[in-house]
């Protein structure tokens, strides 16, 4: 029996050898991110102010916290989940259930993952050239969410639209064949059935859109004060990292690190809590 | 209660395929009809006709008459799920809400239309379930998940929640395929409790189910590859097994093609 | 209806916006604006090759790191590891992509700038003599860095897409290869890669596009210079991070005009290009 040339064997080796690599210097970052925030950010958490206080008038001055920016984060993410989860789920139940199979639920399959690919910043500028160029003339809260709502709705509107169409069609035959009119076999059977997929993907569209930053600079634009104004500018957790890390002062990089801290996990929790949903759901 | 069907004149088409063409025959109230043909000649796109399901896939229509209780179901003044309400269907495969409990599937017709009948859901759900042969099984864990059953349990349930809305006709459109032996026998039992009180139309690819359990059989049969279902003959089962009249029954129940 | 149709009017409206908003840029200067080289607001002069140059730039050395990286860590999922550990490393890699791009600005920073300092150094001390894109002296903030962080942040698109496509090679392919006496690399270069050539194309657009939008990591790693120069050390601009960090500062008219139409540029490259890999993608997993 011939055994396999010394070369081939090098090179099987070698390569085989780059595959892991591969994944060493993919995770090597994600490892040195995980722990930088975390080190860096609990070593910038300094008790409960931080979350209660916002930063101090003084970027210079040490103390204070980010509470602004963090009820920015949650307010705007929540607007813009309120209006563009429920439009992104009804636009999935209308391509699956009433259009499945058409031209135009084909177009809008195909540019919803396409709108995936927008640049954010250009989401931004959109947001912008509506609602502080056409309505309010000043930057708002309101022009932030919606472009967090931009962002969240093509993800919703694609992972819905999957989801729904793996129920199976015989249940909805089920329901049809009890005599049950479409919509209240949509409304009761098929989102039910569709929950668990549902929450998943709109979870996701919700942590990608809370880690934004680019859509959220010339909409909400940021604030030092803490505001509920929704027709206000707004601060964001994202905002504030980024001024910090642009910042020359030790202290606004610190509160920065202790606010990506805080970012990485909201969204981390929220992506773990989608995929634990998403791996029980599996029936 | 138990109904019965004129069928007459009725074509069916998926988009631009005609499925079944000028399809005649009659269900006669308190019997089992089976349906009997082979694979594509239409005999579920029938069944599905009778209870207007076939209309709701993409680009799918029926033309025809279907006279139940004196009333044409495809006349435009009536509404496809008062049809529906009146005509029971049980499936190929049990198709259990997966994400109801077993009481909340055996009275799904109730629920699903808002309908609650609180007072008598009990007595409901016991006369459904037994009539299904299934209460015995499931009393003590009516509140289980529904697909925490067996595949024939399953079935079972599906037909207790077709009757538990009590129709006028109850369809079942090869409703042992996906079973095993045992779950089928089971089944056939029920199917002849069950017209006592019921009209059934039971589409089945089983020769041998049919000659068992149907009191009239027809035979569809679509000639070619490609060409729509057409009803060759229907007649007492017992006739249609034994001294068909058409050449291509006889074909067919011997076994020369099919 | 409205759900669904709504979203195909989103994307129009923002075309019909961009375009209505740069239209002045268009009118004055038709195209030509593009290919300018200098980039002077407040003389009124726009050129947008700086940026332009910026974003390739950056986005190449994204794709020349990330895209070994990305398919090697598919191929490896895919291909070689045992059950047990595909689904938590996939799963991490996935993880990748779920941090905040202002994050991995951050990082990029304070951990990863003083990381490169030396790498930098050694470039251009060897090959920087004779090449001159690793020409000296390093910047510390660059195209290089900002390259170096864009790539670790392709690679969960690129890995997750190319994940798919080797997925949907048919089992057998693996076992016949294996049947002729291959090894495992030979298995994966003769059985796997060539039917997934068309995905991986796909994959490594998608992962360009993402390179081509990307912001504020970008903005904050780049050294925001508007000016071409030929080193990947020393700094410059993209598309994206100059219309993040001008478009609020602007005071002329024709400043915004000029940042929306270099938007307006880089929303339709990016568009077309997720259409064509989407296209591709959607072929080879079909």
């Amino acid at each position: 029996m011939k055994g396999v040339s010394a070369r081939r064997r090098a090179t099987d080796r070698t390569m085989l050898t780059f595959l892991v690599l591969a994944v060493l210097l993919a995770l090597v970052p994600l490892a040195s991110i995980l722990v930088e925030v975390i080190l860096k950010g609990i070593g910038a958490i300094h008790g409960l102010s931080f979350f209660t206080q916002p930063p101090p008038g003084d970027a210079n001055a040490s103390g204070g916290g980010l509470a602004n920016a963090i009820i920015g984060t949650l307010t705007m993410v929540a607007l813009a989940a309120v209006v563009f989860i429920p439009l992104g789920i009804l636009g999935a139940v209308y391509l699956t259930e009433f259009a499945s199979g058409n031209r135009l639920s084909r177009a809008v399959r195909f540019f919803a993952e396409v709108m995936t690919g927008v640049p954010s910043i250009m989401v931004g500028v959109f947001a912008y050239s509506i609602l502080v160029v056409l309505v309010f003339h000043h930057f708002s809260a309101i022009a932030g969410a919606f472009a967090l709502g931009l962002i969240m709705w093509p993800i919703v509107l694609r992972t819905s639209e999957e989801m729904l169409s793996r129920v199976p069609t015989s249940v909805r035959e089920a329901s049809l064949a009890l005599g049950t009119p479409k919509w209240r076999t949509v409304l009761k059977v098929v989102l039910p059935s569709a929950a668990a997929g549902l929450t998943t993907g709109s979870m996701l569209a919700v942590a990608r859109a809370a880690g934004e930053t680019a859509p959220l600079l010339f909409t909400a634009l940021g604030s030092q004060y803490i505001s509920f104004k929704l027709a206000q500018p707004m601060s964001a957790l994202p905002l504030e990292i980024f001024s910090g890390a642009q910042s020359p002062f030790p202290d606004q990089i610190q509160r920065a690190w202790a606010g990506a801290l805080t970012l990485i996990a909201l969204v981390l929790v929220l992506t773990l809590v989608a995929r634990f949903v998403a791996a029980k759901r599996s029936v | 209660m138990a109904a019965s069907f004129e069928i007459s004149n009725l074509s069916a088409w998926y988009g631009k395929r005609l499925a079944i063409e000028d399809i005649s025959l009659s269900v006669e109230p308190n019997q089992v009809t089976a349906l009997i043909g082979p694979s594509g000649s239409g005999k579920s796109t029938l069944v599905r006709c009778l209870n207007r399901l076939h209309e709701l896939l993409p680009g799918a229509r029926a033309e025809g008459k279907v006279i139940l209780d004196g009333e044409n179901i495809y006349d435009d003044a009536v509404d496809a799920v008062s049809v529906r309400r009146a005509v029971g269907m049980v499936f190929q495969r049990p198709n259990p809400f997966p994400t109801m409990s077993i009481l909340d599937n055996t009275i799904a017709g109730f629920k699903l239309n808002g309908r609650k009948p609180k007072a008598e859901l009990q007595e409901i759900v016991e006369r459904a379930l037994t009539a299904a042969g299934l209460w015995d099984e499931v009393k003590d864990r009516l509140s289980a998940a529904a697909t925490s059953l067996s595949g024939g349990q399953q079935q079972r349930l599906c037909i207790a929640r077709a009757i538990a809305v009590q129709p006028e006709i109850l369809l079942m459109d090869e409703p042992c395929s996906a079973l095993d032996p045992v779950a089928t026998l089971r089944i056939e039992d029920l199917i002849m409790e069950l017209r006592e009180r019921y009209t059934i139309v039971l589409v089945t690819h089983n020769m041998q189910q049919a000659a068992r359990v149907a009191d009239r059989t027809a035979f569809l049969l679509g000639e070619l590859a490609g060409d729509p279902g057409r009803l060759i003959e229907i007649g007492p089962t017992k006739k249609i097994f034994t001294q068909p009249e058409d050449k291509r029954t006889e074909g067919y129940i011997t076994g020369r093609f099919g | 209806m409205l759900g669904a149709s709504a979203l195909l009017l989103a994307l129009a409206l923002m075309v019909v916006r961009f375009l209505q908003l740069s239209w002045p840029v268009w009118k004055a200067h038709g195209l030509g604006w593009i290919v300018g080289t200098h980039w002077a607001p407040a003389e009124g002069i726009f050129g947008a090759l700086p940026f332009i140059v910026g974003t390739v730039v950056t986005s190449v050395i994204a794709l020349v790191i990330g895209t070994p990286i990305a398919l090697g860590t598919a191929l490896f999922v895919s291909e070689i590891a045992p059950a047990k550990i595909r689904r938590p490393i996939s799963d991490l890699i996935d993880l990748l992509a779920a941090v905040p791009s202002v994050i991995y600005g951050l990082w990029g920073i304070i951990v990863v700038l003083p990381l490169l300092q030396p790498v930098e150094q050694f470039l251009a001390d060897s090959l920087g003599r004779f090449i001159p894109i690793f020409a000296g002296p390093p910047s510390g903030t660059s195209f290089f860095a900002a390259g170096v962080v864009l790539a670790i942040m392709i690679v969960p698109t690129i890995s997750a897409v190319t994940r798919e496509v080797f997925v949907t090679v048919p089992q057998d392919v693996r076992e016949a290869a294996f049947a002729l006496g291959a090894t495992r690399w030979e298995m994966i270069r003769y059985g796997v890669l060539p039917p997934a050539q068309a995905g991986i194309v796909g994959a490594v657009i998608l992962g360009l596009g993402r390179a081509l939008g990307e912001t504020v990591a970008v903005l904050l790693l780049i050294g925001q210079i508007p000016s071409i120069s030929k080193s990947i050390f020393s700094g410059g601009y993209s598309m994206a991070s100059v219309i993040a960090n001008e478009f609020g500062q602007s005071q002329e008219p024709l400043h915004l005009q000029a940042l929306i139409a270099i938007g307006l540029v880089l929303f339709v490259v990016t568009v077309l290009m997720n259409i064509f890999a989407r296209l591709l993608v959607g072929r080879a997993k079909a």
